[in-house]
Parts: C-alpha cells; sequence; structure tokens
C-alpha cells in the first residue's frame, strides 16, 4: 500500500464551500438514502394512503364518492367480519404458544450432550425453509385429506380418524399445525440462546440442590427472556396475517372455520376491489397487532431479563 | 445428582424424543418423494414409502403444459427470473445502507434509525392494498419486468436484512478501515475493498434467506402477476392443485416436488450459513 496520506487530508478544507462541507460531515446520509426513497414511496405513503383509504368507499375502478366511517360501521355490525377476527385470534392463539413450546422444549433438549445435533437441527430445520411454499400446502392437503396419510396412519390402528379438514372442529387447528410444523427457525434461535447460558450457573444451582427441572424455571428461562420475547413478537406478527395455508388449503372453508381476517381483506381488495372496505379492515388487523406488540413491549420490564452488557 | 441408571434413562429417552420428532418433521417430505413414483391407485392406499409399482407417470404428467402457455419448467424460470434479481438487489441495497447507518453520523441518524427499526414491525397487511394502486397508477401490474416484486428491493425495504448486517458489522474492528483511509481510500473504495470481504458471510445468509423467501412466496405472484405464461412456479402449483385434486395426485405433488428442489438443494448446500444467519440477526452479539 501506498501512502500518501498528506495530500489527502489537506483536501478538508473548512472554508472552501457550504455543500461541500456539508456532504463531508454528512456523507453517511446518502448512503442511506436510496433507502430512506424507498421508505417513502413503498412504506410511508401506502401506509398513510391505506388510512386515508379506509375512511372512504374507495373503489379501484369507480374511485371514491363517500367519505366517512361506514366501513368501520359496516365491519362492526357484519358477523361475517367479526368472525373472522375471532378465528384469526383462535388462530395466533394455538400457533404461537404451541410453536413456541414446541421449539423451546426441542432446543432444551439439544442443548444437552447429543451425538448428531446437526442431523437434528437439520432435520428440524427443513420444515421452516419449504413450509411457506406452496408445495407444502399440497403436502398438508394429500397428509389430512380424508384418506390422506394421518387417516391411513391411524386406520392402520384401527381408528377412524375425523375428516380433518372438511370438519369444522378441527381445520384450524390443522392449519395451525403447518405453521407449528415448521418451528425450526424459532428452535434454531432458542438453541443459540441456550448455548449462552453460562455452565457455571447451573452447576452452582445443582450444588444448592435443584433439579433439572428446577433449573430450567430458576436458571435457564429467566436469562432466555430476551430470546422468548423475540420469538413472541415475531410469531405474534406472522400469526395474525396468516393468509397461504387457509387460502391454499381450505379456502376459507368448511363454514368460514378458516377464514382468517387476512383472507377477508385479500377477497374485498382483489376479488371486488373494494379498496376502502379492505384498507379498513386491514387497519383495525394493524390496531390490534400494535396493542399486542406494545404490550410484550411495555410488559418486557418485569419479565424479560437483560444482562448488563445489553444497550450498546 | 442422577444415578447411572436414570441417567442411562433419561439419555435414551431424549434421543427417543428427538427421534420422534424428527420423524415427524421428515416423515411427510419423504412420503411426498415417494408418492410421486407411486400410481394415482396406491397413493392413499398406505403409508409406506416403498412404491408397490413404480411408475413415472407423475413426472410425466407434470411436464404438460396448461393450455399451451405454462409448464412447470418455464414455470420455475418465471420464478427464478425476478428470484435472482431480487436476491442481487436487496444485499446490495442492504448493504449500503447498514453501511451508512452503521459508520457514519449525519443529522437526524437518530430519528432515521427509529423509523429503520420500527419498520421491522410495519405488518404487509396494512400496506398491500395501497401498494396495489400505487403499482397499477406506475402501470406495474402484470408488468412483463415483475417490476412490483423487484423494484421495491433496490431500495432496501426489507430491513430485516439491514437489520441483520448492521448487527453484524458492528462487530467488524475499525482498525482496518482507519488504516484503508490513511492509505487513500474513500468511502466507497473502503465499503468495497474492506468492509464487504469480511461482511461476505452475513451477506451469504442474507442473500440466502432472500431467495428462499422469494422463491416460496406466493402472495406477490398473486397480485401482481395475471398472465398465465408468465406465471412462477407458486402459481403454477396451486393451479395444477386446484385443476386435478381428487384424481391426479401423483402428478400434483411431482409438480409440487419439482418446485422445490433448487431451495432444498441451495439448502443443503449451505445450511450452516442458515443457522448462523438466524443466530446472529435476532441474537445480538
Amino acid at each position: 500500500m501506498t501512502k500518501r496520506t498528506s495530500t489527502k487530508t489537506v483536501q478538508v478544507n473548512p472554508a472552501k464551500s457550504g455543500w461541500k462541507r456539508f456532504v463531508k460531515n454528512n456523507i453517511g446520509f446518502f448512503f442511506i438514502l436510496p433507502w430512506l426513497i424507498g421508505f417513502i414511496i413503498f412504506r410511508l405513503y401506502p401506509f398513510i394512503s391505506s388510512l386515508i383509504y379506509s375512511f372512504t368507499d374507495f373503489q379501484l375502478f369507480n374511485g371514491v364518492s363517500k367519505v366517512g366511517l361506514m366501513n368501520y360501521e359496516e365491519i362492526f355490525a357484519s358477523k361475517k367480519i367479526m368472525k373472522a377476527f375471532s378465528v384469526t385470534f383462535k388462530y395466533a392463539f394455538i400457533t404461537v404458544p404451541l410453536k413456541l413450546a414446541v421449539s423451546l422444549f426441542i432446543a432444551y433438549i439439544l442443548n444437552f450432550k447429543i451425538k448428531g445435533v446437526n442431523l437434528f437441527r437439520t432435520a428440524y430445520y427443513i420444515p421452516s425453509i419449504l413450509g411457506g411454499s406452496v408445495a407444502i400446502a399440497v403436502l398438508w392437503k394429500a397428509v389430512f385429506r380424508d384418506d390422506g396419510l394421518i387417516n391411513t396412519a391411524l386406520a392402520f390402528f384401527g381408528v377412524d380418524g375425523p375428516k380433518w379438514l372438511s370438519d369444522p372442529s378441527y381445520a384450524l387447528f390443522i392449519i395451525s399445525l403447518l405453521r407449528v410444523w415448521q418451528f425450526g427457525s424459532a428452535m434454531v434461535i432458542f438453541l443459540a440462546a441456550l448455548k449462552n447460558v453460562p455452565v457455571e450457573l447451573y452447576e452452582a444451582a445443582a450444588i444448592d440442590g435443584a433439579g433439572k427441572g428446577r433449573q430450567f424455571i430458576s436458571v435457564t428461562l429467566p436469562l432466555i427472556t430476551p430470546v422468548v420475547f423475540y420469538n413472541l413478537v415475531t410469531q405474534l406478527c406472522q400469526a395474525f396475517q396468516e393468509f397461504n395455508g387457509p387460502y391454499i388449503i381450505t379456502q376459507g372453508g368448511p363454514r368460514n372455520a378458516t377464514t382468517l381476517i387476512s383472507l377477508l381483506i385479500y377477497n374485498s381488495a382483489f376479488k371486488t376491489y373494494e379498496m376502502g372496505m379492505a384498507s379498513a379492515m386491514a387497519w383495525i388487523m394493524f390496531i390490534i397487532l400494535t396493542i399486542f406488540t406494545a404490550i410484550a413491549f411495555i410488559s418486557q420490564k418485569y419479565w424479560v431479563y437483560y444482562s448488563d452488557d445489553e444497550g450498546r | 445428582m442422577l444415578y447411572g441408571k436414570k441417567r442411562t434413562i433419561v439419555t435414551i429417552l431424549r434421543y427417543l424424543i428427538l427421534i420422534v420428532v424428527g420423524i415427524v418433521m421428515v416423515y411427510p417430505l419423504l412420503w411426498m418423494v415417494s408418492a410421486t413414483f407411486k400410481t394415482n391407485n396406491e397413493i392413499f392406499s398406505g403409508i409406506g414409502l416403498i412404491p408397490k409399482k413404480i411408475t413415472f407417470d407423475g413426472y410425466k404428467n407434470a411436464m404438460k403444459s396448461y393450455g399451451g402457455d405454462i409448464n412447470i419448467v418455464k414455470a420455475m424460470l418465471n420464478t427464478y427470473s425476478y428470484v435472482i434479481p431480487k436476491v442481487v438487489f436487496t444485499v446490495a441495497s442492504s448493504v449500503v445502507t447498514a453501511y451508512g447507518f452503521c459508520r457514519f453520523n449525519f443529522k437526524g441518524k437518530k430519528l432515521l434509525f427509529t423509523v429503520l427499526i420500527s419498520t421491522l414491525f410495519l405488518p404487509q397487511v396494512v400496506l398491500n392494498v395501497p401498494q396495489y394502486v400505487l403499482f397499477n397508477n406506475f402501470g406495474w401490474i402484470d408488468s412483463k419486468w415483475y417490476l412490483p416484486l423487484i423494484v421495491p428491493t433496490l431500495f432496501a425495504t426489507e430491513t430485516y436484512f439491514v437489520y441483520m448486517l448492521i448487527q453484524f458489522m458492528r462487530n467488524i474492528s475499525k482498525e482496518m478501515e482507519e488504516a484503508a483511509q490513511i492509505d487513500g481510500c474513500n468511502v466507497v473504495q473502503i465499503l468495497i475493498k474492506i468492509i464487504c470481504p469480511m461482511l461476505k458471510p452475513a451477506m451469504v445468509s442474507c442473500a440466502l434467506f432472500q431467495f428462499m423467501w422469494s422463491s416460496n412466496d406466493f402472495m406477490g405472484p398473486l397480485l401482481y402477476v395475471k398472465t398465465p405464461a408468465r406465471y412462477p412456479a407458486a402459481i403454477f402449483v396451486k393451479l395444477s392443485m386446484d385443476a386435478d385434486t381428487g384424481f391426479d395426485w401423483n402428478r400434483v405433488l411431482a409438480v409440487s416436488l419439482i418446485s422445490i428442489i433448487p431451495s432444498l438443494i441451495v439448502f443443503f448446500l449451505s445450511q450452516k450459513n442458515f443457522v448462523e444467519g438466524i443466530s446472529a440477526g435476532s441474537v445480538k452479539g
């Protein structure tokens, strides 16, 4: 490397021109400028306009003729839409806790000295990578068909399996299971956190007479709460917006048992082009999601433990 | 303390759980592979993996085209014709943005960084409708070049990747950069010659995740691709399922399996990066 130090540093001449100095002092701003432009066009503008649309009867090909709260009034008066909200809640409250519990449990076991950890981890992780694809939704349909893999297996044991996807009392659960089955990425995050828990703490707890279960509750769990929190928030966001599963596998049926709010938003926006109505539903969804995220964030000071090197 | 015998039982129990869960995770996929070689009569008659009579009809029929416009091969070419630009643009724009936030001070940085982080939590569900209207005004719906899917990635709109890269970049020591600066490198040269080589593992992780997510993406093409000849694999698989369920399952499953083969190959070639990428993006170093 050649040394040309002196010539380069002299170039910084504060008196030269205001613009040049501004560029010099704010050069980082120019690196983030593409993001900022993209944020304004593709995020901020749509975000604000959807709020505005939600107070109109905007239809893609007819424009706006009325302004007011009518979309919101209609939503709260509509049994179908309110049911979709409650189904969405049900879906999220089945999927998220189940997925977190399974992923934490498996990560906990994998964290012991297990031979072939990598093999297991890979096997558990594949569904997370492929699970969002249409192909896997198709597979799910084949597995839970009336004469699908599950019921064939049950029949082998002499059990007459229910109609998983056409019985309203099971269908939502099967759609949830598709997401729970993709616990791999949450598990990898838990596993990384578990590996960071200092061994000495377990040893100290063991000396104090704590069994494995007690150690888990008093040592492990408090130390990994930041990660529990992270997984909780991301999974909640994902669950409330679930679309592919119910759209592809059950089309919202049977008897609207799997009609999540995202399906209704899709239908009114892109089948009948009622953009105003769809935006209003999306905004209610957004507010609910924000409330949940806010609760998670505010409550974290009561249950999330951050070690003192946090906040860098 | 556990006694010898009890310890052995616990260990066996652990492996048992891991194996059972492993089977639950992998068996459906294996069954899918085997079902593509079974006759349609056999697919739902048992849970075994080995076909009684091997048939390639599923694959033969999978190659058939729909309405003369589209078949699985063409659909996959369509998929990767926008997935690959998306991956390249996402990584490039995210690295530039992360560099700006991580290595420089400028007016309003704190505020803008907060904005960046809050977009992590901005759900797509409120954006779909107005984005559609926006792209419609641009004349981008059903664009030949998949503009609505690709163009936003030029602007680092998927801030998850920016965030992940910032986490990595924070841990790269600044000494090299300072040395390069003394040697007369400008900020762009420093980014390309010093930061990028060191950031490579993180960039690979970003590229891999974007590759998987974009290949799997269903909603995007569902909204913005209307011409059958331009359908990507995600839409094509859905269509062939709608058309054929009930009778031609080996074909449907063969189409589905073919559509995920590139993702599977990429995953097996790069598993380590996925695991590291996930851990790094969430657990702060």
